[in-house]
């Protein structure tokens, strides 16, 4: 059995590009929702002073993650804010005042055991940094006795065009990331790791299989840069040989899937207890005259991140925060950087518009698409809105990786409509 | 501040377009424009060029009467026009020809719904509808490079006499339609598609195996059988029309295999001595149930 993947080009403008440390803005504004799930509510009000590290906002919602402030300073505003998913939270806006002091609550978490490890990685704010931002501390919190997990795999593929900045993790903090395996399998009871790294980034996988020669449980599994390489059932898959089934998560199949950055920063808050209040983002496109990788604090607007890089925001048409392949387009250019952030992608008018006709039948979606959908045939069963055939069809499977879109000759928008299918099915 | 544009993923696409698509099939095609010519002399690039101005009107005139939006960019037009040229005689009276390509282009396609919507090869009926017309002028061949000589000689195709040498019927020295004749033109222009991956190799292999494996059971030479006709034409230029051919890889075999086994049924035991396009468009036909029968099962799908 194969999975389809596709080629894209790379872009890998920035592979070389040592992280460089962004000048404290003058403001951070600090969304109350930066992951997965429910929102956050301020712990602070205005007026407060606060200083780095120290928690802003939590719930006691299962499905969430606390937040920190990234600056030493003070409450000037708690305003509505509507990010770029469409999901409206609060969020705390932080006048910095230059001091950057750190709060006397961020110390070495004390851990012994699997739960105080869990309990140290909820405390961080951590989530995952591949994109989704699925708070880690759940993901660790697995049932051993209904599924037991023997397999860690460690998403290094980064197979988004432009992005680099899991691959600077890899190479600029190695140590963390093998730490932060180790870590992860010691307290988890995890026997096996795969760390997963596409073969266009020979450096990392080097210093990757270096590093972990002593070790017989941790497998360096090398990718064939292709697209999507990273996403979670097709991770799985190619390390794993395994599939994970309709409606299951990897542990179904015993596996957790982790990103590079995600298992590095968990090492790193175990010997400070800084949490995550900044992030290593990669800035290109093409109106960005110096493509780079920069640690963003949270909270930043991407309008200053994208200057530092020397970016006209002015002539920007299209701001992404992600990749291009997958990445959301952001509506205001002071949108601020989140947790999740990978990439800032900023982008002229394209000049050639691409015309759409109609489907010609060559078939290429169906062979792009990783999981054997049939994006045509969706197509057409969404416009009629068929929905038995949207069910029959399993719409619900499609990860959105834009693979059918990416490759149609037609220029039809078959993710979108996939996405948009999805609507259509009725609530389980 | 201009205004960001907020669009749904992906953001880049592919270079490939569907007028990109057409192109390659356009240069594939080149080949045997160029030998059409070479054998048939000024009246094959007269019936060419003809066939390739009426696709493109008729449809544009379609676009203006029906108020739609006019389609001739996406040149599919033109590759209907140069594939329905080839399927006709040189000597064809070219008011024939105009009514081939108002079959073709405003019967076949257009009406269904344009590009993509046709069920049949729009080139393929156009020339069964001519064939079915005007038998005498579908079936009167000149002589190869008859141009040369003062008398006009008329014969029969290799395939109806069964005498030509494989020599002639690789490098076109035999009398038949345009595009047909040169099978040398048809394997290059036949392995530029693949090479470009515009076409796989799942229609042509499977149509010209089963020719050959049918024609060696029925005591034929197989050869011959696939260098003369329109079998290399078809397998590779006609038969793998996406619109009309299914879209998996299971399915395009069966779909090469049916092609393959008409074909050589109507050859040895109808009384027509050619089945090519009969067999393309009685597929064409079967296709969507081909590829309902095919269809892809999605990973990790559970039933229900």
């Amino acid at each position: 059995m194969i999975m389809n993947k596709i080629r894209i080009p790379h872009f890998k403008n920035t592979n070389q590009a040592e992280t460089v440390d962004i000048p404290l803005p003058e403001k951070v504004k600090i969304p109350m929702c930066q992951h997965l799930g429910m929102n956050c509510e301020p712990l602070v009000k205005v007026g407060d002073l606060v200083k780095v590290g120290q928690k802003i906002g939590d719930t006691d919602a299962f499905m969430s993650t606390p937040l920190h402030s990234s600056v030493s300073g003070k409450v000037v505003e708690i305003v509505d804010y509507l990010p770029a998913n469409g999901r409206p939270c609060k969020a705390v806006v932080i006048e910095t005042d230059g001091l950057q002091e750190v709060c006397e609550s961020v110390k070495p978490p004390e851990i012994s055991d699997r739960e105080s490890f869990i309990k140290a990685v909820k405390e961080s704010g951590c989530c995952g940094m591949g994109g989704a931002g699925f708070p880690t501390h759940i993901k660790l919190n697995f049932d051993k006795e209904k599924t037991p997990i023997d397999s860690l795999v460690i998403n290094g593929a980064e197979c988004e065009p432009y992005i680099t900045s899991d691959y600077r993790e890899l190479i600029e903090n190695t140590d963390d990331v093998y730490e932060g395996v180790k870590l992860v399998m010691k307290y988890l009871e995890i026997p096996n790791a795969y760390i997963c790294i596409e073969d266009n980034k020979p450096e990392a996988i080097k210093k990757l299989t270096e590093i972990c020669k002593n070790d017989e449980n941790i497998h360096i599994v090398k990718l064939k840069s292709s697209y999507p390489q990273g996403a979670e059932k097709v991770i799985v898959f190619s390390a794993l040989g395994k599939i994970i089934k309709e409606g299951e998560l990897p542990s179904s199949v015993g596996a957790m899937v982790m990103n590079c950055t995600t298992a590095g920063f968990i090492n790193r808050y175990t010997k400070t207890g800084m949490p995550l209040v900044s992030k290593r983002i990669t800035v290109d496109g093409d109106i960005v005259r110096t493509p780079c990788n920069v640690r963003v604090p949270v909270g930043m607007a991407v309008s200053e991140v994208l200057k530092f890089a020397d970016c006209n925001v002015e002539i920007a048409d299209k701001l992404l925060a992600g990749g291009p392949m997958m990445g959301m387009c952001l509506y205001d250019v002071d949108t601020p950087v989140c947790k999740t952030n990978n990439a800032l992608l900023a982008f002229k008018k394209n000049e050639k518009q691409n015309v759409m006709t109609n489907c010609i039948r060559c078939g290429r979606c169906m062979d792009a698409c990783p999981l054997n959908l049939m994006p045509t045939l969706l197509e057409k069963a969404y416009d009629t809105k068929d929905v038995d055939s949207l069910k029959k069809l399993k719409v619900n499977l499609c990860m959105n990786c834009g693979s059918c879109s990416y490759v149609c000759p037609a220029k039809r928008n078959l993710a979108e409509k996939n996405q948009l299918a999805k609507a259509l099915l009725p609530r389980k | 501040m201009s205004k960001l544009t907020v669009s749904p993923s992906p953001h880049i696409k592919s270079e490939m377009t569907t007028a990109n698509v057409m192109t390659h099939v356009i240069i594939g095609l080149f080949p045997m424009i160029i030998a059409g010519v070479l054998i048939f002399g000024g009246s094959a690039l007269m019936l060419m060029g003809l066939s390739v101005a009426m696709c493109l009107l008729w449809e544009k005139l379609f676009c203006v009467i029906t108020k739609k939006k006019d389609t001739t960019d996406d040149l599919s037009a033109v590759v209907t026009g140069i594939l329905l040229s080839f399927n006709v005689p040189a000597t064809l009276p070219l008011w024939m020809m105009v009514i081939g390509t108002f079959v073709a282009i405003v019967i076949t396609k257009m009406l269904f719904g344009g590009l993509g919507q046709n069920f049949a090869n729009p080139a393929i009926v156009g020339r069964i509808v001519l064939t079915l017309s005007f038998a005498e002028a579908m079936t009167t061949f000149v002589e190869p490079f008859y141009y040369r000589s003062t008398d006009v000689v008329t014969q029969a195709t290799p395939l109806a006499t069964g005498k030509a040498s494989y020599k002639d019927l690789l490098f076109g020295n035999i009398s038949g339609c345009l595009g047909e004749v040169c099978a040398l033109a048809i394997l290059i222009g036949g392995v530029y598609l693949l090479c470009m991956r515009i076409i796989t190799w799942h229609i042509p292999l499977a149509y010209i195996g089963t020719v050959g494996i049918f024609s060696l059971l029925a005591g034929k030479d197989p050869v011959y059988q696939i260098l003369s006709g329109g079998l290399l034409l078809g397998a590779f230029f006609m038969a793998t029309d996406y619109v009309t051919s299914p879209t998996t890889k299971i399915g395009k075999l069966i779909f090469g295999v049916g092609c393959g086994i008409i074909t050589c049924v109507i050859r040895f035991y109808a009384s027509s001595a050619e089945g090519v396009s009969y067999a393309i468009l009685l597929m064409n036909i079967i296709t969507p149930y081909i590829d309902m029968a095919t269809r892809k099962k999605p990973l990790g799908a559970k039933e229900g």
